[in-house]
């Protein structure tokens, strides 16, 4: 029972993911797809911060007398993915603003019966 | 003292210039530059492929950190065969594109940031090829991708838009999937080196973590390389980007998407595990089969011929896939093959495409009539590139099929090869379409029909070359056969 | 957002320090949580504050497009020259020991060096970004 509770992290990962991805498959609204996706990623990113940390370590961080250290790998790997996550965001709202300029909204459905009628 | 940073030079020679490439807006220039340098980064993989064959894998440490604490770069026959296409793709299409890009992108001033992204997905390619550490695999991945939705956002069509987004949005989930497996990988074993990874997984391959790993990277690679029925953004994007474009991503993208298909459950998993354990062949082979024949008929239908040939390229990596499945050598060596193969032969395809596109402004096929008259030297192309897909004897496309069916009827499976052959004969109806209305109607009466002329020799001449490479490769089969089948036979000793 | 007096007060009193602290952040990444790419995106955040509350067109004239847009080839040459440095001295790419004398020197200089350049082009970056979707919006 204690097991579980401690494992408190990666239930917060787990129900991230799938809302996220709920939102990326669900919702019609692009900018709600591009949350959607965010989500899921920040879901990744604290599956590898949790895994990171050592019982009883501090911050990854040489300091005077401190003798166990919380692995910095997994922050170094999440900096790298964040700022991925970042480019990828900026990517997909600069289409979206030339989607809207083309289609007019940025509603899935609609574009899709500009696209059908065309 | 370059032969030592060989590795190193292939990522960063295209990284560097796409970054010249924003500092330098002169169309020109630029376009000289991408060129130039798209030339000297293939003489590099050439460099590699002599330097692996000579004596064997080549290990590049970078900062000077051992493996498995440091980054490496490990190239072998494997890699050193995809790093070669991906860069002779790179150099044909960059020389191919001045001419294109002029037509199909009309703000000349900003062509300064096509070719810096075409330049930065080259330097992701490659980046996924060479390396040998799994979280650079996800850094590259996603830098070739993201150039990859730019690129293709920019073609005339305003459904480029869409397109491009649907492929970002699940391009992403794809690639957050492998970085979940990735990371699940990590924390079961504590290192990111391939090579380590191979020796430390098998002590906790027992483990839901690992399995649930092996889920994921599956499902990921499978997403990225288009496999059916994952395969639902690459018709769109193929068939709205700009030319060059889809010829280079077509040729390119889902080959090094299968590459790392073959390196995560080959090299790092084992096949043991990854097929006799976790059976993967039972997901692999249906799949590749369903896509093969659907996509090949939904190809039949298409009245776009770029989207024809987009269907056309999902069958294709349905062939790869499933000669992946076989886990024998003949399987692995038509898969490998087929991987070279089929980027030489869609590029051909796409390439003459777009100088169609070039010359009468659209690839609907009721707009190629009569073009067997009036483009006669690219619509042989086309007729060449055809042959090959369909796998005429000496052509690339044979050579491929032949493996794959040998491969089937190694363990017995006829049904297996009668797909393939059926397949074939598919393909034979969709390329016919195309000649039939090419060479045998009328060319139609349009206003100025005297403007329809053969495409400029700039744009010819990497098409006939590639054309030349189709037979060439179907003939003398022992360049590309011979490396896949050496290539295989690591894969499959590695393993076991 | 010109007439709001209390953001305006607030930013107007802020942002020197928001950019200090972007510059500390910057070098001090070795001793703390730090490093380029956080650097970078405070002082973009500084300079987006002033735009959204001051105007972009402001913004602009203080902080120009084509200097931002010049920042982000530049940082990218800084770490890939370092990088190339390396790979002259007769190490292998990025083996910042042989950059000075002794290694821990060499390890010192090619860290900040190479944050240097990503804080500048993550900084070029992010301001670019809010620089084009601005001007979308404007007109």
């Amino acid at each position: 029972m204690m097991e579980t509770i401690g494992l408190y992290n990666y239930w917060v990962v787990v129900v991230l993911m799938m809302t996220g991805f709920y939102i990326v498959v669900a919702r019609d609204n692009l900018i709600k797809k591009v949350i959607g996706l965010n989500i899921f990623q920040t879901s990744v990113f604290l599956l590898f911060i949790s895994a990171g940390k050592v019982d009883g370590g501090s911050a990854p961080i040489l300091a005077e007398g401190i003798e166990i250290y919380s692995n910095p790998l997994p922050g170094v790997l999440i900096l790298t993915a964040i700022v991925v996550g970042v480019a990828t965001t900026a990517v997909a709202l600069g289409l979206i603003v030339r989607i809207n300029e083309a289609y007019g909204t940025i509603e899935e459905p609609e574009i899709h019966l500009e696209d059908v009628e065309a | 003292m370059i032969d030592n940073h060989l590795p190193i030079l292939q990522v960063l020679i295209p990284l560097v210039a796409a970054v010249m490439c924003l500092l330098l807006r002169n169309r020109l220039i630029v376009t000289t530059l991408a060129i130039v340098v798209t030339w000297v980064t293939f003489a590099v993989s050439a460099a590699l492929m002599s330097a692996v064959l000579r004596q064997g894998v080549i290990s590049y440490e970078l900062g000077g950190w051992a493996p498995p604490w440091g980054i490496e770069y490990r190239v072998d026959v494997l890699n050193a065969f995809v790093l070669v296409l991906v860069s002779g793709i790179g150099a044909v299409v960059a020389t191919w594109s001045p001419s294109s890009i002029s037509i199909e992108l009309p703000r000349y001033e900003r062509h300064y940031l096509f070719y810096c992204a075409y330049l930065l997905c080259l330097a992701g390619l490659l980046g996924i090829t060479v390396t040998g550490d799994m979280f650079n695999v996800f850094v590259f991945l996603e830098i070739s991708a993201l150039s990859s939705y730019v690129l293709i956002s920019l073609g005339q069509d305003r459904r480029a838009l869409t397109a491009a987004y649907s492929y970002l949005v699940m391009g992403t989930l794809g690639a957050t999937f492998i970085l979940i497996g990735i990371g699940l990988l990590y924390i079961m074993t504590g290192t990111l080196n391939m090579a380590d990874l191979a020796e430390r997984l098998p002590e906790v391959l027992d483990t839901r973590t690992v399995i649930v790993a092996f889920g994921f990277l599956v499902v990921g690679v499978s997403l990225k390389m288009a496999l059916f029925p994952l395969h639902l953004w690459l018709p769109n994007a193929y068939a709205y980007a700009p030319s060059a474009v889809t010829a280079f991503l077509a040729a390119t993208a889902t080959k090094v998407s299968v590459y790392l298909l073959l390196r995560f459950f080959f090299t790092v998993f084992g096949y043991e595990f990854a097929f006799d354990r976790m059976q993967l062949w039972i997901f692999l082979m249906p799949l590749a089969l369903v896509g093969i024949v659907t996509a090949s008929l939904v190809a039949i239908f298409q009245n776009n011929i770029k989207r024809m040939l987009a269907y056309s390229s999902v069958a294709q990596i349905g062939y790869m896939v499933l000669g992946i499945s076989f886990a024998s050598v003949n399987g692995l060596t038509g898969g490998i093959v087929h991987l070279f193969n089929h980027g030489l032969m869609k590029c051909a395809l796409f390439l003459a495409l777009g100088c169609i596109v070039y010359r009468c402004g659209a690839v609907h096929i009721d707009e190629m009539r009569g073009l067997g008259r009036t483009m006669p030297w690219t619509m042989a192309a086309f007729v060449g590139g055809g042959l090959s897909l369909i796998g005429v004897p000496m052509t690339v496309g044979f050579v491929s099929k032949w493996y794959l069916v040998v491969a089937a009827l190694e363990q017995g499976l006829w049904p297996v090869a009668a797909v393939v052959l059926f397949s074939s004969l598919l393909a034979v109806v969709y390329i016919w379409r195309v000649v039939e209305v090419a060479y045998f109607e009328a060319p139609s009466a349009v206003e100025g029909e005297g403007t329809v002329r053969e495409a400029p020799l700039s744009m010819l001449i990497p098409v006939w070359a590639l054309v030349v490479a189709i037979f060439y490769f179907g003939i003398t089969t022992e360049l590309t056969a011979g490396i896949a089948r050496q290539a295989a036979e690591s894969l499959l000793k590695v393993a076991s | 957002m010109k007439d709001q007096v209390v953001p305006r007060i607030v930013a107007k009193l802020l942002i020197p320090y928001i950019l200090l602290y972007a510059l500390y952040v910057q070098w001090h990444g070795d001793y703390g949580p730090g490093g380029g790419f956080q650097a970078g995106v405070i002082f973009a955040a500084a300079v987006i504050l002033y735009a959204l509350i001051f105007d972009l067109g402001n913004a602009q004239r203080a902080i120009r497009p084509w200097v931002v847009s010049l920042l982000v080839p530049l940082g990218l040459l800084l770490y890939i020259g370092v990088g190339i440095a390396t790979i002259l001295k007769g190490g292998v790419f990025l083996e910042y020991g042989v950059l000075e004398h002794d290694p821990i020197h060499g390890q010192h200089l090619g860290i900040l060096l190479v944050e240097l350049g990503v804080g500048t082009t993550v900084a070029g970056v992010m301001i670019t970004i809010f620089y084009s979707f601005g001007e979308v919006v404007r007109g």
